[in-house]
């Protein structure tokens, strides 16, 4: 989801810098504002190790593999805030030295992963827990906010390929979606397991982001929901609610309606994301987004409930691990 | 493990090395911002923005071959983003600029980082007024990495001489509880790098 430079025009460029420069900010004076000194090295430790997460590979099929983005479990662990901070620096620094994800692309990329990811599945994840109370809700909980994250932020760097004029909506929109729905289940998969190894070792870490005192009172709640709507509205709307109708239009006049559909690079279950009797490609691809949303929960509760049956089984590898 | 694989020819000695920081800071920003704002109708932009690349990378001694080789790992994100450009009407033109302009920047990035250490590039974005909490997390970030990779290196050693012919699923399973051990002790390590912090008198 890295996105590199030259894909995005000036306008898509300021717009995301100035919305992840607010919301980085605020995510700053929150933090020193509260003057937890003791937190400082934990934050800078635990982008450290978001940054390490990410380089080990969970081997999927045929030699490929996926890795954890990381962006939930800062959230959950260290609330919103302190995960704003950690985010970014990891882009920063992958950026800077990496070049993966490019300088004047950072405010996008930012904005996407450092933002919208955490922030929406911090959000996800409290609006949960307050109807799943006990251990096991606690992983669903985490595990169906990774995955919405990971969505949701796909669909942001949609918004901005589509609003530089780099890819078109209907292009953009359905391939990223599909294939970060994909990728999603990965990590809800992986952040679900670490959390439950999280808490076979050191419960009392995850009590921690439960505690009332990690939601940081009402107005940097009001700032992060102000950037993430004024996001929504500038990267996301307008594509989404003009663009149905028009987007078939051209898309018959230049007589490739089916071509998008037919892109092998986003293989699924639910084919090219059409269900039979939705016409537009994205209104298939949203009703398979609800649809998919539904089962990763349903297969966020049965993973959960799995893990949790045998304690020991959580606990095994673990123990191997830990006798060196 | 070798400590260097980031910006492993960063300390080399060279004219460009030797350039401020800030100036490579700046320049690299200008060269990036004209490649991205200029449409590809003047296509002796582009070739003259590339030969000067070229030409940095020349002077700045940096091997060639390295230089390859991180444009090839880099190159696959470009295209798998790029292709989607020709699933549209015209997309081979925008396919050809955007390939262009993000290798290019893409080199300019390499450069960038492997002409300058990021303690470097840290303190100048100190100076240029980036905030200071930000500045200390980027700098411990930096300075933990290697030291949480040769961690998660040696969990892993550990994890694999003693699991045999794992499953798949297995795998998954203790790998997570690597990832999962390797956040318990980085914050372990915090509270021991906070105590040693405030021992040396940080405030």
């Amino acid at each position: 989801m890295h996105i590199p430079d030259g894909f995005l025009d000036a306008k898509t460029i300021i717009a995301t810098g100035a919305l992840s420069t607010a919301g980085l900010g605020t995510a700053l004076h929150q933090v020193g504002k509260r003057l937890q000194s003791r937190r400082i090295p934990l934050i800078g430790l635990t982008a450290a190790f978001i940054f390490v997460a990410q380089m080990v590979n969970f081997p999927v099929a045929s030699g490929t593999s996926g890795h954890l983005l990381g962006a939930t479990l800062a959230a959950v662990l260290l609330g919103p805030s302190a995960a704003v901070i950690v985010m970014s620096s990891v882009l920063i620094v992958q950026s800077l030295i990496f070049a993966d994800g490019g300088m004047l692309a950072l405010g996008a990329n930012m904005f996407n992963m450092a933002l919208v990811a955490p922030l929406c599945s911090y959000g996800i994840y409290r609006l949960l827990r307050l109807v799943l109370r006990d251990k096991r809700g606690q992983l669903v909980a985490v595990s169906f906010a990774a995955w919405c994250a990971t969505v949701v932020a796909a669909i942001f760097c949609a918004g901005e390929l589509a609003w530089s004029g780099t890819v078109e909506w209907g292009t953009v929109f359905p391939a990223m979606a599909g294939v970060h729905m994909l990728i999603g289940l990965g990590e809800a998969v992986i952040t679900m397991l670490v959390m439950a190894a999280i808490a076979g070792t050191r419960p009392e870490l995850l009590n921690e982001c439960d505690r009332p005192k990690i939601q940081e009172g009402l107005s940097p709640t009001f700032i992060y929901a102000a950037i993430l709507v004024i996001g929504l509205v500038v990267l996301v709307v307008p594509h989404a609610s003009s663009l149905p109708d028009g987007l078939q239009k051209v898309a018959a006049a230049l007589g490739f309606e089916h071509r998008a559909l037919t892109s092998p690079i986003v293989p699924t279950p639910l084919k090219h994301y059409q269900l039979p009797g939705l016409d537009s490609t994205i209104g298939g691809t949203m009703a398979a987004g609800l649809i998919g949303a539904g089962v990763v929960f349903g297969l966020s509760f049965l993973l959960a409930r799995v893990l949790l049956r045998h304690p020991k089984d959580a606990i095994r590898p673990q123990s191997s691990v830990e006798q060196r | 493990m070798r400590h260097d694989f980031l910006d492993r020819f960063s300390r080399l000695e060279s004219p460009i090395h030797r350039l401020p920081s800030a100036v490579k800071l700046g320049g690299s920003l200008c060269i990036i911002a004209a490649l991205i704002t200029s449409p590809l109708s003047y296509p002796w932009f582009f070739m003259v923005a590339g030969g000067l690349l070229i030409l940095l990378t020349a002077i700045s001694r940096i091997p060639s071959k390295f230089i390859l080789r991180r444009l090839l790992l880099l190159e696959p994100f470009v295209l798998g983003i790029a292709i989607m450009t020709l699933l549209q009407p015209g997309g081979c033109i925008i396919f050809l600029t955007v390939v262009v302009k993000s290798t290019l920047c893409l080199l300019t990035m390499i450069l960038l980082s492997n002409t300058t250490p990021f303690a470097e590039l840290l303190n100048t974005l100190r100076r240029i007024g980036f905030p200071r909490l930000l500045v200390t997390v980027l700098a411990l970030l930096y300075r933990y990495i290697f030291v949480l990779i040769d961690e998660a290196e040696r969990l892993n050693r550990a994890r694999e001489s003693r699991t045999f012919g794992e499953s798949r699923l297995q795998k998954w399973h203790s790998l997570a509880s690597l990832v999962g051990q390797l956040f318990v002790r980085s914050t372990e390590r915090a509270e021991r790098i906070f105590a040693a912090m405030l021992a040396r008198g940080w405030k």
